[in-house]
């Protein structure tokens, strides 16, 4: 080993190092932001580093340092213009996506060096060809099913969970192709069986996510976190990178802590993620639509309402963030708490699209944390409730969750159906991701407030001043 | 099985255990900018992107090389920046919030001051 071998394997043991703290601070909000720093730290010590390899390795050709130096300008100039304009109600898609991309590059690097391998006279050594096997499918298979995951999040794909007769064969074949598959290739090293594997794993990611409703997305897209994790972890072995399996392995590991807390939350299994017809039920969609009427309201009828309840919960949901009225229901509490009543928000683990992601978008809007309050914090309170305003918040409230055969069965909701009376602001009957009716709205204590978000809260705020103030 | 490889896989195995141990303990309120922050951790693969270099020297190769090097460096820089966009929104306090490059302020849809 020379000294330029040293100094640049120890340089990668400091940004290993950089990543682990980067994480450890993250433990807490005062330092979660220098801990990103410090990742990011880590990172450029990591990039530079592999940069010095390569300008050390001299036999990259001209043609070589275009494609490389081009390559990284195009993505990180996509990147960073994502990331800079994505409104916070569409980080979940976007980190599905920036994961989608993470995994396609780590079935590429492995790809490139099997490729270069199975041309050579020496052929694919065994401790190379196995973890090729695992980066390719692995890769492939978040590549694509995070790009499924980002659509459904966005609208461009179908969120109710999609399946079509012999969708979960056509699951269970892909799988079993990319399996045997890569057996083949530990017998006899082949390229086209390679591609083969490849298109199967795509496959299988595509028919893996397609029967998930867009609720249970999050669990999904923390899974296929975990993915990328592992499939960075095998290029590093594939191409004898400490970094690459130090930092991949970091990643696969809180992907599926977060991915196993993520679940418990939402009382699902794992094991139905993998085999397909997730949070599907094994019948037909429950007949048991809204047998009542629709109660609707003015909003100066509710503005009373709130005006004179003594204890109000907030219970807001993904069209709050969707019409970016964070900072009008954040108003319109702080006018409510100036009357005398007590204000707080039942933040259910998944409401808006990822576990944390409303406290997010409250935060934005300078909510104090004590009044954000978890699921089974709240829910003993709804009860003693005046009013439960729901904004925007469907699968999360509803009580059909309770009972079996529906497609959220099982998964906890807030029960905000014990509150003494209910508003709730939505812009139409449509449905939430789950695609189901909501039998909360045909309850006779609730009244609906049919209009956007921020519109709504706006004539709430103005109703509360003029009429009460 | 070579010495390299017993290396790698202790390193893998070792590095698990650290990944597992280090994040267990973070609350709920930051697991969405923590899936941030660990999605943006594996754009590591941009390393193992910009060495595909070393050893491309055909059309093939340079192709790999391209979409790779782009796919990750998508993944690492923007990863970065929307982990630090989210995090700064993170306060104890309502103390204001400076007109930084927060989405609200960019869509010029801050209200304001409040009741």
């Amino acid at each position: 080993m020379t000294t330029f071998h040293w100094v640049t394997q120890l340089l990668y043991v400091a940004s290993a190092v950089c990543f682990v703290l980067g994480l450890h601070l993250m433990n807490s909000p005062a330092t979660a932001r220098r801990g990103n720093q410090v990742s990011t730290g880590g990172m450029a010590l990591a990039i530079a580093t592999t940069f010095a390899l390569v300008v050390h390795a001299g036999t990259v050709t001209a043609t070589g340092w275009i494609v490389m130096i081009a390559g990284i300008l195009v993505g990180a100039g996509a990147g960073l213009y994502s990331a800079r304009t994505v409104q916070m109600t569409a980080m979940p898609q976007l980190v599905s996506l920036f994961n989608a991309v993470g995994g396609g590059a780590a079935a590429l690097v492995a790809v490139h060096d099997y490729v270069r391998l199975a041309g050579a006279t020496t052929g694919v050594p065994e401790s190379t060809t196995i973890p090729t096997i695992l980066d390719v499918l692995i890769g492939a298979v978040t590549f694509s099913g995070s790009i499924i995951a980002a659509g459904k999040l966005q609208g461009v794909i179908n969120a109710a969970p999609v399946t079509f007769r012999g969708s979960r064969a056509a699951n269970i074949a892909a799988a079993v192709v990319g399996v045997g598959g890569g057996a083949y290739m530990i017998a006899a090293p082949s390229v086209p069986v390679m591609i083969i594997i490849i298109l199967a794993a795509l496959a299988f990611g595509v028919t893996m996510v397609m029967p998930i409703g867009g609720a249970d997305m999050p669990v999904v897209i923390s899974l296929l976190n975990a993915f990328t994790g592992t499939a960075v972890a095998m290029a590093g072995f594939v191409i004898g990178n400490w970094a690459l399996i130090i930092a991949g392995a970091l990643v696969g590991a809180s992907g599926s802590i977060l991915t196993k807390l993520m679940a418990d939350a939402m009382n699902r299994s794992l094991r139905n993620i993998m085999i397909g017809g997730f949070g599907t039920g094994d019948s037909t969609p429950a007949v048991a639509g809204p047998g009542g009427d629709v109660r609707s309201v003015a909003a100066d009828d509710a503005a009373i309402q709130l005006a004179y309840a003594q204890k109000i919960i907030i219970v807001p949901g993904y069209g709050l963030a969707a019409a970016q009225a964070q900072h009008q229901v954040a108003e319109l509490a702080a006018l409510l708490e100036e009357r005398g009543a007590e204000v707080s928000y039942a933040i259910h683990p998944v409401a808006g699209r990822m576990p944390g992601h409303m406290n997010v978008l409250l935060a934005e809007a300078n909510v104090p944390y004590p009044q954000l309050k978890e699921m089974e914090e709240i829910n003993p309170e709804f009860s003693r409730a005046d009013v439960a305003l729901v904004i925007g918040a469907n699968d999360v409230t509803n009580p059909a969750a309770r009972r079996v055969g529906t497609a959220i069965s099982g998964m906890p909701i807030l029960d905000v159906d014990q509150a003494k009376s209910i508003i709730v602001i939505k812009r139409s009957m449509g449905h939430g991701y789950a695609g189901i009716d909501n039998e909360l709205y045909v309850n006779p204590k609730t009244s609906m407030l049919f209009a956007d978000a921020k519109s709504a809260l706006t004539d709430l705020i103005a109703s509360v001043k003029t009429l009460v103030g | 099985m070579t010495a390299e490889l017993l290396t790698d896989i202790t390193i893998f195995v070792l590095a698990l255990l650290v990944g597992f141990e280090v994040i267990s303990k973070v609350p709920a309120t930051l697991h969405t900018p923590l899936m941030s922050a660990a999605n943006s951790i594996h754009g590591i693969i941009l390393a193992g992107a910009m060495l595909i270099a070393v050893t491309a020297d055909n059309a093939l190769g340079y192709i790999l090389a391209f979409v790779a090097a782009a796919f990750a460096a998508m993944n690492v820089v923007g990863g970065y920046v929307v982990t630090g966009r989210m995090l700064k929104m993170f306060r104890r306090s309502r103390a204001p919030v400076p007109a930084a490059d927060t989405p609200a302020a960019v869509n010029g849809q801050r209200t304001g001051g409040r009741g």
